[in-house]
């Protein structure tokens, strides 16, 4: 058990000493949220201020950050099979820990990368002037920790399919680029056609955002605007399905790795 | 004679990829002594990283029996995991961490030391070790370079230390050789004898060339999945090498009839093909009263022996 929690925190520590030295991946990080709230929250904005009752660009902002969240970890994640191309990822199979350990350590890893990350966007909201109540972020840390989990998890499940470096290029922004509309990182997705709502209903990331969301506006007038489920529910949908990847991914992953 | 243990033993091993059609392992027994130097050798594609891979534990087995140090490769992972340090073919080494950091990580994994985020703050006796082992394979300038930045032979180095960090019982090298230019290979192959004096360390090696493997105590040749000689290299030698001579005269006829009479198994119609049947080839000879005009005695090498064992499904095609 002892060495099995060095191995996670070396493991960890792994992908935090990478982030640093990856400058690349540092501003690709910012870049997109910035684009998202900068250009897009703001125009929007404008146009759609007067008829709205609550602060668009608070709600923009509380989604992008949930998305940066779930999706940077979930990529980290992903980054096991750059390992197990570079062959650096026999390294760590042929080491007498558990094979949860190794994923633990990945995702622990990945998520303090996000949370690394989603700390210099909440520096820049802060710095652009976006309206954000702090008691109200401060009250989101520990949300975040969970939804940059529950990002690796999902990573886990789509990876635990997949041989190939190129086939992950080619897929995850299928599975990623729909969940940004569908999980209303943009708008509340209150009305839509039906097959339209079933895979909103559907996509993991919807409960992410909404998590976020839900929590930030709790006790606040634009909470029935804003949200769309109740907290509790939504932090058991992302409890209950990080649970659900978590195991059957690294399951899936060990068994796919071994029985070539 | 005192009999030594078993540190590995093979029976009857089979591995079938998903969706091959055929076996890329298939029934291979062996064992190995503990601290012996054993090679297995093989073309490339004969399944030598199968075998190893299946051996580490990172693969499974279609079929048969896999011990290691006393414990089942399947059911025991972790204690054969433990005991075991691997090289593999392609560098497991992380490009972007320091020669040191790689070392920590391994060090971490292994749980032989708590992970600190700088070398300094790490156990002190993890530091004189790395140090040291950084003097011995002359890396002591370069333990804090990114790893990208090193050469191919400091590289292979620095797994091997790597991978005697945790003084593995066995240490398995994947065609560890490939790649470098013969004075890495000379020096890495004199460093890992030392370990293997010092530590009285196994060492299963898989490599395509022969000379890297005679001076091991055992060889197990292996073409297309199946074992196609085992033994001491010279138990090998004797199995596949034949010594024949070859002569001719300028009166063909009366060297027939004489070796028809001294009944000299020969081969062909001139120059004629003796076969030496225990005898030496000076014996062979001196009991030839027939002048002879051509005489060659063929004894080929180990490698012409293996060329021949591996190019003959390549014939036969």
């Amino acid at each position: 058990m002892k060495n099995n929690l060095i191995a996670i925190s070396a493991i960890a520590a792994r992908d935090m000493t990478k982030l640093f030295r990856d400058k690349t991946r540092i501003l690709a990080s910012f870049i997109f949220p910035i684009i998202f709230i900068g250009v897009l929250g703001t125009s929007l904005q404008a146009n759609l201020q007067g008829s709205l009752p609550y602060n668009f660009l608070t709600f923009v902002f509380l989604g992008v950050t949930a998305q940066t969240l779930f999706q940077s970890t979930a990529s980290g994640i992903i980054s096991l099979v750059e390992d197990r191309q570079n062959d650096f990822a026999q390294e760590m199979f042929i080491a007498p820990i558990s094979r949860y350990a190794i994923i633990m350590g990945k995702i622990v890893g990945e998520t303090a990368v996000s949370l690394v990350l989603i700390l210099g966007i909440l520096a820049f909201g802060i710095v652009t002037g976006i309206p954000l109540n702090l008691p109200g972020v401060v009250k989101l840390i520990p949300f975040f920790l969970l939804i940059a989990a529950f990002g690796g998890a999902f990573g886990m499940i789509v990876m635990a399919n997949i041989r190939e470096q190129r086939s992950v290029n080619q897929l995850f922004p299928f599975l990623i680029f729909p969940q940004f509309f569908l999980a209303g990182v943009f708008n509340p997705i209150k009305q839509l056609p039906l097959p339209l709502l079933v895979a909103s209903r559907i996509a993991p990331m919807t409960y992410a955002v909404d998590l976020i969301r839900s929590v930030y506006y709790s006790g606040s007038p634009e909470y029935q605007y804003a949200v769309l489920f109740n907290p509790w529910l939504n932090l058991a949908v992302v409890a209950g399905l990080f649970a659900v990847f978590f195991t059957a991914g690294t399951y899936l992953f060990v068994k796919n790795e071994k029985n070539r | 004679m005192n009999k030594k243990k078993h540190i590995i033993e093979v029976k009857n091993l089979e591995k079938r990829y998903n969706k091959a059609p055929g076996n890329a392992v298939d029934d291979v027994s062996f064992y190995v002594e503990e601290g012996a130097f054993f090679s297995l050798l093989g073309p490339n594609g004969a399944g030598k990283t199968t075998v190893i891979s299946i051996l580490t534990t990172i693969l499974s087995k279609t079929s048969g029996e896999v011990q290691i140090a006393g414990c089942n490769a399947e059911t025991q992972a972790d204690k054969v995991r433990e005991s075991i340090g691997v090289i593999f073919q392609n560098p497991s080494l992380d490009g972007n961490l320091t020669a040191e950091e790689n070392i920590r990580f391994h060090a971490n994994l292994y749980g032989l030391f708590p992970y600190r985020p700088r070398f300094v703050m790490m156990d002190p006796a993890y530091q004189k070790k790395v140090r040291q082992l950084a003097e011995v394979i002359g890396l002591q300038n370069d333990i804090f370079r990114p790893v990208k930045t090193l050469s191919g032979g400091m590289k292979r180095k620095l797994e091997i230390i790597r991978s005697l960090m945790h003084r593995p019982k066995v240490l398995f090298l994947d065609e560890p050789t490939t790649g470098l230019d013969p004075i890495s290979r000379a020096n890495l192959w004199q460093y890992l004898q030392e370990v293997r004096r010092k530590e009285n360390t196994t060492i299963f090696l898989t490599t395509h060339y022969l000379e890297e493997a005679e001076g091991s105590d055992y060889i197990c040749i292996i073409n297309k999945g199946k074992i196609e000689a085992k033994g001491t290299p010279a138990e090998i030698k004797k199995v596949l090498i034949e010594k024949y001579i070859s002569a001719d005269s300028g009166d063909r006829q009366k060297l027939i009839q004489e070796l028809k009479a001294k009944k000299i198994k020969f081969a062909g119609t001139g120059p004629f093909r003796m076969e030496l049947d225990g005898k030496s080839a000076h014996e062979l000879i001196a009991g030839i009263k027939t002048p002879l005009t051509d005489l060659l005695i063929y004894n080929p090498t180990l490698e012409q022996a293996y060329v021949q064992i591996i190019s003959r499904d390549l014939n036969e095609k």
